[in-house]
């Protein structure tokens, strides 16, 4: 018996996508069917846009669009459980240089989109990544990336991402879902704590979350379970000590993001049994100061075949822009500007608490 | 819609404001006097959440313990350091059970020949 235990226990358990287990929720309308109905489609919750309403703030109009969010494609060296992407080693769906290229056109054109926020996938893995940073750095655009750590160490050839971070003063904004192993791993698979430490220690090495170096390394928390992110603030203090005291890591902010109901974080909630209460707990928190200020008023996602979403919540559903410029060879600031922004039951994960953005809480 | 029929019912965490219906100012002071404790003070809202699981524990309150191990396990402690909130409790109530077995022997001795 505690033999058998021991097998169970010592055998890695591999992640895999849900669009390579070929799984219904590997569809977004499927998604939306769910998250809009429930699962028996009787699951009534008070509509969201009901809440907007309320707070006089529907339809959800942009205050004006600053940051131009590109998702560079699915693949990734990891598979997370809680992944909204549902990305993954077997995912193929790259950004092209040709899309890449509209994009920076679309930033020539409009100098009012300051910041360019690459995500992805691991944006790292996109081939073109580089060559799109410096062009992006070119337009002196202020860049952000959201990189994994482990992508660090998952290959030679991503060895050097510290420097040419440092190089390109790119600030770098990392998962880090808690400064222990145990909950770390549960989420992002084992093994990605200690690379993921090794990964932040490198990114310090450069100058990267150190006083005075100019290079920004901040830090996102989620949370591991069907369950909300504590206060900001005080997650911030007890990570800086914690990394600081078993690691001598240092970094500069921490970002407390809330799970939406998406992807394989849907799949989470639905089979551990936790869809409906953690439904009833972000609308619970709906905080209407939160919904004022939730990223698609400032933010543009495109995705990786150049379709243009309210975010990148709304790209993983497939609910492109309600406007004539759907994709971002007919990028129109004004027409976009003009749109009234797709919502539905899973923007209660933003507006909960102090409420969630890709830049943490928003109040 | 009529309460389930038990004493306990898990839905009535969420109703617990409602003890104000009947009377609202001791409530409102109640609730007030609440949020402050638990806030950021000499103890951190973290700590003070550990503590609250263990006397619930102590006070065997079903519905603090449902609340104060979501609110515990969401403020970051580990399942190994909750057990062993437990188990302070536990070893204070059962050193209070068995501290009085002086008392007992007090008496025993006062009244044995
Ligand atoms: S959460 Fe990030 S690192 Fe994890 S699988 Fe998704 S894209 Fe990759
Ligand atoms: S999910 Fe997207 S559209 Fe909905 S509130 Fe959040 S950012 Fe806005």
């Amino acid at each position: 018996m505690i033999e058998n235990a021991n097998k169970i226990s010592l055998e890695k358990v591999v992640m895999k996508t849900l669009h390579r287990q070929q799984h219904e929720l590997a569809n977004a309308h499927n998604q939306l069917q769910i998250i809009e109905h429930g699962q028996t489609g009787d699951f009534a919750l008070v509509p969201f846009q009901q809440k907007l309403d309320e707070a006089g703030l529907y339809p959800l109009k942009p205050t004006g669009i600053q940051t131009f969010q590109v998702n560079v494609g699915k693949m990734c060296n990891q598979v997370c459980k809680h992944c909204h992407v549902d990305a993954g080693p077997d995912r193929k769906e790259i950004m092209t240089k040709e899309i890449m290229q509209q994009c920076l056109h679309v930033l020539v054109q409009n100098p009012s989109l300051q910041t360019v926020d690459l995500t992805g996938g691991a944006p790292e893995m996109n081939p073109h990544f580089r060559w799109f940073v410096e062009e992006l750095k070119k337009l002196r655009r202020h860049v952000i990336v959201r990189c994994n750590l482990t992508i660090i160490l998952a290959n030679k050839k991503y060895n050097d991402l510290p420097q040419f971070f440092a190089q390109h003063g790119v600030e770098v904004v990392s998962s880090l879902p808690f400064y222990t192993q145990d909950r770390t791993d549960r989420q992002r698979g084992n093994g990605v704590f200690e690379d993921s430490i090794k990964a932040l220690q490198l990114l310090n090495g450069v100058g990267y979350g150190m006083d005075n170096s100019g290079l920004v390394l901040n830090l996102v928390y989620n949370p591991a379970g069907a369950f909300l992110p504590p206060s900001q603030e005080a997650l911030e203090k007890e990570y800086k000590t914690a990394l600081m005291e078993r690691y001598g890591i240092r970094f500069n902010q921490l970002f407390a993001i809330t799970n939406l109901p998406i992807s394989r974080y849907l799949d989470y909630l639905l089979t551990s049994g936790n869809y409906e209460k953690y439904m009833e707990k972000l609308v619970a928190a709906y905080n209407p100061v939160a919904a004022a200020n939730v990223m698609c008023r400032n933010t543009i996602s495109i995705g990786w075949d150049g379709y243009l979403y309210d975010c990148d919540f709304n790209q993983m559903l497939d609910l492109k822009v309600a406007c004539s410029s759907k994709h971002i060879a007919d990028f129109s600031m004004s027409d976009l500007n003009e749109r009234s922004i797709i919502i539905g039951q899973h923007c209660f994960g933003c507006t909960a608490g102090s409420g969630s953005s890709c830049g943490g809480t928003v109040t | 819609m009529m309460s389930e029929n038990h004493y306990y019912n898990a839905a009535d965490l969420a109703k617990f404001s409602n003890i104000g219906e009947y009377q609202k100012e001791l409530a409102d002071k109640f609730f007030s006097y609440y949020g402050e404790v638990f806030k950021d003070s000499a103890l951190s809202a973290r700590e003070k959440s550990l503590i609250a699981l263990a006397v619930s524990h102590a006070v065997q309150c079903p519905y603090c313990i449902d609340a104060y191990s979501s609110d515990a396990y969401e403020k970051g402690w580990s399942e190994a350091q909750m057990m062993e909130a437990v188990h302070v409790a536990g070893a204070i109530k059962g050193g209070a059970v068995l501290v009085h077995g002086v008392q007992m022997m007090n008496k025993v001795k006062e009244i044995a020949m």
